[in-house]
């Protein structure tokens, strides 16, 4: 599997990049998908490692159980958290009309 | 009611909105209501550069609920991201559990016309409600809300155990009922802090294998839950009947028109790409976490049930019904320690009291008064302080005006009369002012008695102890 | 004296002394970016005006602490409350952050002053500054060169003494590359040791914040300044807080060096190269046990890096979505246009390439094949270091292959220039501290730097072993940037 070159389809990079909600000129398309094929050539490395028994790393370091106590502390600042905002009406923030 | 060749085949999600102080991942309040984003913070409202840290209370919360559910309590678990866009989500994920959710494998029993039956849980998660969307009537748009955002849920993923809608009730009634007991949510459907994303199939009784099913998302009412299900199936019914195929799909049931729609943008393919949340930390439960929390659970309702039968004697029925809601156990508790007349708790909650809610379209956590208070008001009548029928107006009283009965009988002017001066004064008056009554009586007749008795309590406005009456009424007719 | 010249504990004993003031040394900061910004283009936005009123403050005042009243540079993707926080990206250009980084808000109760925000590849991803939206930084020593990056601002303006010292922030080498190629010091510090809180994150289990600074002791006063435990970052580590400039001893006697062989095979420089060699020849005539070994992980955590990086940073920008801050586009229908126009129109293309490719590993059918098995080498490049520490205290690499490269000569193929990573990256990925020192100029005149890479947690012996190199190799005193035209 190490030699097989990754090849991605025009469909499959626009679908990637409508997940990401990110649009791709037609002109992009092709440059984009090359680099992703080129980096994704060299990131295959890690399947020529051996993982057996071993485990992922979650987070760098062996913190667990980082828990917050139950206490209001945070106070209303809803001028500064909205000041921002690209379009806000009655304290909220404001967008297109969406279909519920 | 569907065809009879045809079986439901039923699972829940049910998400329940933690009664905890402040949000699972920041501190700020969980109160429902404010003003628009009073509630937010940096954290909440994802400003770039911000980062989660976990609510201990949501931990036991959700340890508690695996527990009163009969579920495996993880002892390693995680929190991941769920990827996906949407405007009431403000990071683009929502922080969840993936593969390692904090309990798994539970059950609970419901009551069935059956018998009792298990629905068994697959798992229980802990994860953040997202925030709100206002829409705008005159079209200038919607607006986005987050003080609900960040607020701690689980989700209590159930098998597709369920055959009807009755038993889908049924058991939405069980959790919320465990729920309330334990206290971890205030369970308030119409606020939105229990609902659930129904799944419904439908194939030919018989059949081990399951249809194509349909999901209806946030149902918060048990009645929607019901006539969504049964209306569902129906659908599902008619389009294989028509040799059709049911489309697996996510749909809103709309309670109006009592049809369902179908949700989803066609142009989104979700994709939730989980991974494990690189900003939190693994959780490790400990045997002596789970076990100290499992000590201090309440009593649960298939214990008080037992409870109340063995104990005090009430039917099935009464004592199903009493534990049905943890605030009709708790009155019922409070109130038998008053008066010590648990029979009559029982009658008073089952009748009137529920007669009252059904009236109102309101839940047990509506009941204004104490168990003390009613505890009294049975004590009263048990006394024959006051008779039965003004029983029930201070009961009205008490759910317009709670206060202790005592009281409200004595503003009211509602004390029996049961001075035989007073009761002997009224007799006279009736007898005088009803002569062809007395003849009738003396004539044989003695339906003419309880004409005379009736006379005498409107005089009295209800007050007058009737059995005194009847006694006196005769003894003056005799003379 | 010229003041901007002085490293941050020369101002202090000034300012101890009470020969000078911090408005004297504000205003000699403003004065020199007045005159030096327009060629070397470090900040983003420059604050000189509070600082100089914060100055004033404390003069009136009185010092409340050893550094109060000192200047310093902050990296345009930490969170200071009221200040703008641009990323160099259009996505931010006029974002003004309501909060304060925790780092921040604890240089702010020792009394220091911000200068300013400095400039960055854009969302800290690239290795040169020229992915700004705003604007290239120049190199010190030669403005045809790049200063590196990501945090190329931060090195350029410690390097050409625009600030005193600066925070920048590392994710696969963002602090210590820029460090090496304008000639100052820079640490990473171990994963969990600074507070996340208010960085704003482009990968969550690789980011650090760390220091820029002149020599190695500023780096150790910075360190004590922002390390520490913080219950708003889970990822925080409670350990006991240590006085890192107690670990400032010239003496490196026994204590024992690794030089990975591999990080000196081809594709480094020859100069970069002897550079090395020469700096473990050094620490073997002070006294130090320097020996050859073998760390084969270089292409792994590459490729582990380019998955995990780019999955953590496609989910983190996903809040960068035109709603709540931020770029909104200005043309759009409706609620889908909003998020696809502004982040399209928002985002440069190395930005965008990195949200597409970690998009596609955490993409259904792909997570086990990339993410998750990239997780599992993690680990085992851990265990790798963890090996080798067993056995040695330090491990000596280049920082970068190269010396500082010129501006627009290496932007064209992503996969080359991730591979000039090579040297920094691992650390990140197994979570250990790094530092990069000068050790001399290449025959262009431009710096090197060598990396020193120590056990989780023991910055300690990091700094020892810096400033001995340092008190030995006097580079700094030797040494100046020209502004080369």
């Amino acid at each position: 599997m190490e030699n097989e070159k990754v090849q991605i389809s025009d469909e499959e990079i626009l679908h990637i990049a409508k997940l990401a909600r990110i649009k791709l000129g037609d002109n992009e398309i092709q440059d984009y998908k090359k680099n992703l094929e080129e980096i994704l050539d060299f990131a295959n490395i890690v399947n020529s490692v051996d993982t057996e028994n071993i485990g992922e790393t979650i987070g760098v370091n062996e913190n667990y159980n980082r828990f917050r106590a139950d206490v209001v502390t945070n106070k209303e600042m809803r001028d500064k958290l909205l000041q921002n905002a690209p379009s806000q009406d009655e304290g909220m923030f404001r967008i297109p009309k969406v279909i519920s | 009611m569907i065809r009879d060749d045809y079986e439901m085949v039923i699972g829940l999600e049910v998400h329940c909105e933690l009664s905890t102080k402040t949000k699972i991942f920041c501190s700020c309040p969980t109160e429902f209501g404010g003003e628009p984003n009073t509630h937010c913070c940096p954290v909440c409202m994802a400003m770039p550069g911000t980062l989660p840290v976990l609510n201990e209370k949501v931990v036991e919360y959700a340890v508690k609920a695996g527990l009163a559910t009969n579920c495996s309590i993880s002892q390693n678990s995680k929190n991941d991201r769920k990827n996906y866009f949407y405007p009431d989500l403000p990071k683009a994920y929502q922080i969840s559990q993936y593969d390692k959710p904090l309990c798994n494998h539970g059950h609970v029993s419901i009551e069935t016309p059956e018998g009792e039956k298990d629905i068994r849980i697959l798992r229980i998660h802990i994860e953040e409600d997202a925030g709100k969307l206002n829409h705008d009537e005159y079209g200038r748009g919607s607006f986005v809300d987050l003080n609900r955002a960040g607020v701690p849920l689980i989700e209590i993923v159930s098998e597709p155990d369920m055959r009807s809608a009755e038993e889908a009730e049924s058991y939405m009634r069980k959790l919320k009922s465990i729920l309330e007991y334990i206290e971890v949510s205030d369970c308030k459907m119409q606020e939105g802090s229990l609902r659930a994303d129904v799944n419904v199939s439908v194939r030919k009784k018989g059949s081990t294998e399951f249809g194509t099913r349909t999901e209806m998302k946030n149902m918060n009412s048990f009645r929607s839950i019901v006539r969504g299900i049964n209306y569902e199936a129906e659908r599902q019914i008619e389009l294989i009947e028509n040799g059709e195929a049911v489309t697996q799909e996510t749909l809103r049931w709309d309670d109006i028109s009592g049809r369902t729609f179908s949700m989803r943008d066609k142009e989104d393919a979700q994709d939730y790409r989980y991974f494990p949340d690189p900003d939190l930390v693994a959780i490790k439960l400990s045997d002596e976490y789970i076990e100290n929390i499992k000590k201090a659970l309440p009593e649960l309702p298939e214990s008080r049930k037992k409870r109340y039968m063995e104990e005090m004697d009430l039917s099935e029925k009464a004592a199903n019904f009493v534990t049905s809601s943890k605030y009709y156990s708790n009155i019922f508790d409070e109130a038998t320690e008053k008066c010590n007349n648990p029979k009559a708790v029982s009658n008073w909650l089952m009748s009137d009291i529920a007669k009252v809610l059904n009236e109102r379209e309101e839940e047990a956590d509506k009941i204004p008064f104490s168990g003390k208070e009613l505890g009294e008001l049975i004590e009263l009548i048990d006394k024959g302080t006051i008779s039965n029928s003004i029983g029930k107006k201070v009961l009205n009283e008490l759910f317009e005006n709670p206060k202790a009965p005592s009281k409200i009988i004595e503003e009211k002017g509602w004390v029996q009369i049961s001075d035989e001066g007073a009761i002997k004064e009224v007799v006279i008056k009736v007898l005088e002012n009803n002569p062809q009554s007395v003849a009738d009586y003396k004539a044989g007749k003695d339906k003419a008695l309880g004409f005379l008795v009736g006379q005498a309590m409107k005089e009295t406005r209800g007050k007058a102890n009737p059995q005194m009456l009847n006694k006196m009424f005769i003894e003056e007719l005799k003379k | 004296m010229n003041i901007t010249d002085l490293t941050v504990h020369e101002l202090i004993d000034l300012l101890d002394k009470k020969e000078i003031t911090s408005q004297e040394i504000v205003k000699a900061y403003a004065d020199r970016i007045d005159e030096k910004e327009k060629d070397v283009q470090a900040f983003v936005t420059v604050t000189t005006d509070d600082a100089s009123k914060m100055a004033e403050k404390i003069d009136s005042e009185g010092r409340n602490g050893k550094f109060s009243g000192i200047p310093i540079g902050i990296k345009d993707n930490i969170n200071i409350d009221g200040v703008k926080t641009t990323c160099s990206s259009r996505m931010l250009e006029n974002f003004v952050s309501p909060y304060n980084a925790t780092v921040i808000d604890k240089l702010h109760a020792e009394g220091l002053i911000s200068l300013g925000k400095l400039n960055m590849d854009e969302f800290a991803m690239g290795g040169s500054t020229e992915h700004s939206y705003f604007h290239n930084t120049c190199n010190p020593w030669d403005l045809n060169k790049v200063p590196g990056g990501s945090s190329g601002g931060s090195a350029a303006a410690v390097a050409a003494n625009l600030v005193p010292w600066a925070l920048g922030s590392d994710t696969g080498g963002s602090i210590r590359q820029p460090a090496s190629f304008c000639g100052i010091v820079g640490l990473k510090p171990t994963y969990g040791l600074v507070s996340r809180y208010g960085l704003v994150a482009f990968a969550s289990s690789l980011d650090q914040i760390g220091p820029l600074t002149k020599d190695v002791t500023d780096s150790a006063m910075l360190l004590n300044l922002i390390a520490g435990y913080d219950e708003k970052d889970s990822t925080s580590v409670n350990i006991e807080k240590k006085d890192y400039t107690k670990a400032l001893v010239k003496d490196v006697k026994g204590l024992k060096i690794a030089v990975p062989k591999e990080f000196l095979a081809e594709g480094v420089n020859e100069e970069v190269k002897n550079a090395i060699l020469e700096a473990a020849e050094t620490y073997k005539k002070l006294g130090a046990t320097v020996e050859e070994c073998s760390l084969d992980i270089g292409k792994e955590a590459l490729a582990v890096y380019y998955i995990i990086a780019c999955a953590e940073a496609s989910s983190n920008l996903g809040r960068f979505d035109g709603i709540r801050y931020g770029y909104r586009a200005e043309n759009f229908d409706n609620l889908r246009e909003i998020y696809i126009n502004s982040r399209t129109e928002g985002f440069g293309p190395e930005v965008k390439r990195r949200i597409i490719l970690g998009t596609y590993v955490l993409s259904s059918g792909y997570y086990d094949a990339y993410y998750k098995k990239a997780q599992k080498v993690r680990t085992v490049i851990r265990d790798e270091y963890q090996r080798l520490f067993e056995k040695y205290d330090i491990i000596l690499t280049p920082t970068s292959p190269t010396v500082a490269f010129g501006i627009g000569e290496k932007s064209n193929n992503p996969l080359e220039m991730y591979l000039a990573d090579i040297c920094t990256v691992p650390v990140n990925i197994a979570g250990v501290p790094g530092i990069s020192i000068p050790a001399k100029l290449d025959s262009n005149g431009m710096p090197i730097g060598i990396q020193l890479i120590g056990k989780h947690f023991d910055e300690e012996t990091l700094f020892r072993a810096a400033f001995t190199f340092e008190q030995e190799v006097k580079f700094r005193a030797n040494n100046k940037p020209e502004f080369k035209k």
